[in-house]
């Protein structure tokens, strides 16, 4: 009993259109169910831009195969190395693309594409438009995403909110619960493979660069419906953001990119020692020269072609430059600021940084392009998220804690050439969960950036995933549509859900005006993001991530009580934000939990109690898994595969 | 800028609907005075306490919002008359002057309000659609790079390609109501922009055949209002004189082409 087969996307930032336009284009139908309309996905805060080696930057000496290596030792290489390879061939494929899309890439003064410096590489490599670029790609495919809308190939629900996958007796996914969040109505879909495009998780902790959909909320469901996750703990700061009341506000990189400098006041002794500046209430133009400590620069004089390169060292080496010397006193105005100082570029530098600038002027009322900013680390990525697996040639074949990819997959392979280093094109596994028909695509996905994401990759991977693994979508869903269609699954299997859905709910909206004294659910998520922020950011230990899992435990608790101020029957965000709120402190457990088991420092999980990397024990994923009869995890760890770069240890002093 | 007399607290006046279709009516809640707040944070403490000024524990105040650093075109809101981005809103911006310490938000008005502060705006995106707002590329292959640009023809449309469909120029414009069919300056602006583009330039003809009929240009009583509301500075008011152009050399080569 063949049907036509249907994919559904939830998520429409990079990832999620990349993979709406990618499976339509096969001949595929896209159903994309997204809580905001789609282009107003979180994708459009990424700013700094996106790196390729394109032809320029490979004739000043760069390669495809330097991109794939920086972005493995960036990540400290806990990232799996045939996505990431397949990710940096691609790339100058995909901004072919997104320039035949329309994107405005800023230009050189002949027309081409221009590039700029970034985090963690020597070579100017990264690709923008402005200082919004993501918001410029997620236009880009925005737009050809609504010609397949317009031509019928793609269905949009937008407002819509993911509650649950679709997962019957035998462990397939055959759909999703959703929920229209104007109506409030409870609804299943069906389809035969569904992609989880879902972005990360900043809300956990309160205040981040992140929108306020980034709740994990929809990762957290299908962990608890059987997905694993992947390297949970692995949450990146980011150095540079604006410090508010209601989130952090990003100040890309590209401001270091195009030449900003990270200091702080300071007074240098003759041994060359600073420390911090007695005087803190100072304006930043009345502080001389020889009283600015460049933090960065001095740590890393060596990294790049000149010694101002070192503000743009890895995003993990430079957050904990900026945090270590405000701990030791050097903050601005001895508070927990430092400074970012665009004010010496040239007028046509600071016009491109125009998107940013601006941002920064608006929020704080002082212009950057004459007062140097007052910025702050401050969580801003998801390396870790939801478990996935692939699909290549290379033998040994990695191996999965999960049966998911046959012994036999690798038989497109072509005998005469030798075995493709990357993943086989067109896979059904590629990015595949260890649900059969669930993937994770974006910043959902743990797969591409290890320990560390390095600047200007995010966009990048998300559109990779999108455009390269939507083939093996499009693949998967026929050949489900013609052997074992979702459309020939007992309703049953879907009205169980939705009756769980409903019963969720219900149970949350009864609680309005009970008389019982109830728990705030911002309340409760105020102190979640505080004790997430105090003990899984920047510097971690075995006792304060500890302290905060039984924190957090006592949350779970807490959650039982909780109660609502709002049964409206109408676009209820009341009840979407509580119901968000009990997934996230699960998916909080599991980051912890993750930490703690991971007795080593490696990128941004820096645990001042261990010492360094211990590849032995740890050159592994961190796969959790839940249980949710006890509501217990279990951290297993999995081999990261070595096909093609051993690690070495992670060095930006010059002496790569 | 900084208020020379920061209150303590202050009255924020919300107009709210608890659905579609329902009527309208007003609350005030006393919120205290933090510093650097803006709109998203009033309405964060709005939610905290849900009481009004004269101590009715009522419904939080639903608002659509998403980024809160004025990129996502999400939080829309009428405040103190003005239509503008709550995010990027400052109350210290607002208590400047001799204005008295009270704030006014409202949901636009020009497009259907789904529960208090949210409004549905698909209307904006709809009208995308109608103008073909896409480069009409062969598929996803590498094909090979794009046309080049040079760095002005770039900045040019780069300016618009910002435009966030937040509906400010709408919500401004004397000439878009709730019930007519004109486009209005964002989507006159988007089909510039992709009218611009090499390849986008391939559908010019079928853009301008829409902005030709109902709707369209003509309806444009140029107030000029648009392009003084847009947060990023879209130059509307210009773009949509050049489509006025393209207009005009259309119609004359439909003319000659025989077409009506």
């Amino acid at each position: 009993m063949a049907s036509e087969p249907r994919v559904i996307v939830v998520g429409g930032g990079l990832a999620g259109l990349a993979a709406a336009v990618r499976v339509a284009e096969a001949g595929v139908a896209v159903d994309l169910f997204s809580m905001v309309p789609v282009k107003r996905s979180h994708s459009v805060c990424a700013q700094g831009g996106i790196n390729a080696c394109t032809e320029p930057v490979r004739q000043e000496g760069f390669s495809e195969w330097d991109h794939f290596d920086e972005t493995l030792y960036g990540g400290d290489f806990l990232n799996h190395q045939p996505p990431v390879y397949e990710m940096a061939y691609a790339a100058p494929k995909i901004i072919d693309l997104l320039d035949r899309m329309g994107v405005p890439f800023n230009r050189t003064p002949e027309g081409f594409l221009d590039r700029r410096y970034f985090g963690g590489s020597v070579f100017r490599r990264t690709h923008y438009t402005g200082a919004s670029t993501g918001q410029q790609l997620l236009y880009g495919l925005d737009e050809q995403t609504r010609r397949y809308e317009a031509e019928g190939k793609v269905t949009k629900y937008e407002f819509w909110e993911f509650l649950w996958p679709v997962v019957d007796d035998d462990g397939v996914c055959r759909g999703i619960v959703a929920q229209d969040m104007r109506t409030m109505e409870v609804k299943a879909f069906r389809a035969d493979a569904v992609v989880m495009a879902t972005g990360g998780c900043g809300l956990i902790y309160g205040k981040s660069t992140m929108s306020v959909i980034c709740t994990g909320g929809a990762a957290s469901r299908c962990y608890q419906a059987g997905a694993w996750l992947g390297n949970p703990e692995m949450i990146q700061v980011h150095p540079t953001a604006i410090p508010g009341e209601d989130k952090c506000r990003l100040m890309s990189e590209s401001a270091r990119g195009e030449g900003g400098r990270v200091w702080v006041p300071g007074i240098k002794d003759d041994n060359g020692e600073w420390t911090p500046h007695p005087d803190a209430g100072r304006h930043p133009n009345e502080i001389p020269e020889h009283e600015r400590y460049y933090v960065l620069e001095e740590m890393y004089p060596n990294y790049g072609p000149t010694p101002r390169h070192g503000n743009l060292v890895s995003r993990d080496v430079a957050t904990r430059g900026i945090f270590f010397a405000v701990q030791k006193g050097f903050g601005v105005g001895g508070g927990r600021m430092a400074y970012l100082d665009i004010t010496h570029l040239p007028q046509d530098t600071k016009d491109k940084l125009a998107a940013i600038l601006e941002i920064y002027e608006k929020f704080t009322g002082d212009d950057p392009r004459d007062v140097p900013m007052k910025i702050f680390p401050a969580v801003h990525y998801s390396m870790g998220g939801l478990y996935a697996v692939y699909e290549t040639e290379q033998e040994p074949k990695p191996k999965f804690l999960c049966d998911i990819v046959p012994e036999d997959a690798g038989r497109r392979k072509d005998p005469s050439k030798p075995a493709h280093p990357g993943m086989v094109h067109g896979s059904p596994w590629n990015m595949m969960t260890n649900v059969k028909g669930l993937y994770a695509f974006g910043e959902v996905n743990f797969s591409y950036h290890g320990a560390t994401r390095l600047g200007a990759n995010a966009l990048l991977s998300c559109i990779f995933d999108g455009l390269f693994c939507g083939l093996g979508v499009a693949n998967f869903a026929r050949t489900q549509a013609k052997e074992d269609p979702s459309e020939g699954v007992a309703d049953e299997v879907f009205s169980r859900y939705v009756a769980q859905e409903t019963a969720k709910s219900d149970k949350l909206i009864a609680t309005v005006g009970s008389a019982e004294e109830g728990v705030d659910p911002y309340e409760l998520h105020r102190k979640l993001g505080e004790i997430m922020t105090d003990e899984l950011t920047v510097v971690r230990t075995q006792e304060g991530m500890q302290r905060a899992l039984s924190i957090v435990r006592s949350f779970i608790e807490d959650y039982k009580r909780v109660k609502l101020g709002d049964n409206g029957v109408w676009t209820n965000q009341n009840l979407s934000f509580t119901r968000a709120l009990g997934d996230m402190l699960i998916y909080a457990e599991a980051m912890l939990l993750a930490g703690i088991e991971r007795k080593e420092s490696r990128g941004c999980h820096y645990c001042s109690d261990q010492d360094g990397r211990d590849d032995e024990k740890y050159q592994k994923t961190g796969v959790c898994q839940y249980d949710p009869a006890t509501g217990t995890h279990k951290v297993v760890w999995e081999d990261v595969p070595i096909p093609l770069i051993e690690p070495r240890i992670r060095d930006y002093s010059g002496k790569k | 800028m900084i208020a020379a007399n920061k209150p303590e607290q202050f009255t924020v006046r919300i107009k709210r609907q608890d659905g579609r279709d329902q009527p309208s009516y007003w609350q005030s809640f006393t919120v205290p005075y933090t510093a650097n707040q803006n709109i998203i944070t009033v309405l964060q403490q709005v939610a905290a306490n849900p009481v009004t000024t004269d101590g009715k524990r009522v419904a939080p105040v639903a608002w659509d919002c998403g980024c809160l650093e004025e990129v996502c075109g999400a939080c829309t809101m009428v405040i103190n008359g003005r239509v503008r981005q709550s995010c990027s809103c400052l109350v210290d911006e607002l208590f400047t002057g001799t204005h008295d310490q009270v704030i006014t938000i409202e949901p636009m008005s020009k497009f259907p309000v789904v529960r208090d502060l949210f409004v549905d705006r698909q209307r904006m995106f709809e009208n995308l659609k109608k103008i073909k707002g896409w480069v009409p590329i062969d598929s996803t292959a590498a094909l090979g790079p794009g046309p080049k640009e040079t760095p002005d023809e770039q900045h040019e449309r780069y300016a618009i390609s910002r435009c966030m469909t937040c509906g400010c120029c709408l919500e401004a414009c004397p000439q878009f109501t709730k019930d007519n069919d004109f486009v209005g300056a964002q989507v006159i602006a988007q089909a510039l922009y992709f009218n611009e583009h090499p390849t986008g330039a391939e559908l010019k003809g079928e853009r301008l055949d829409v902005l030709m009929g109902p709707g369209g240009v003509t309806d444009c009583g140029n107030a000029q209002n648009c392009v003084k509301v847009c947060p990023k500075e879209i130059p509307l008011t210009e773009a949509i004189a050049k489509v006025g152009r393209q207009l005009t050399v259309h119609a004359v080569k439909r003319f000659f082409a025989g077409k009506r």
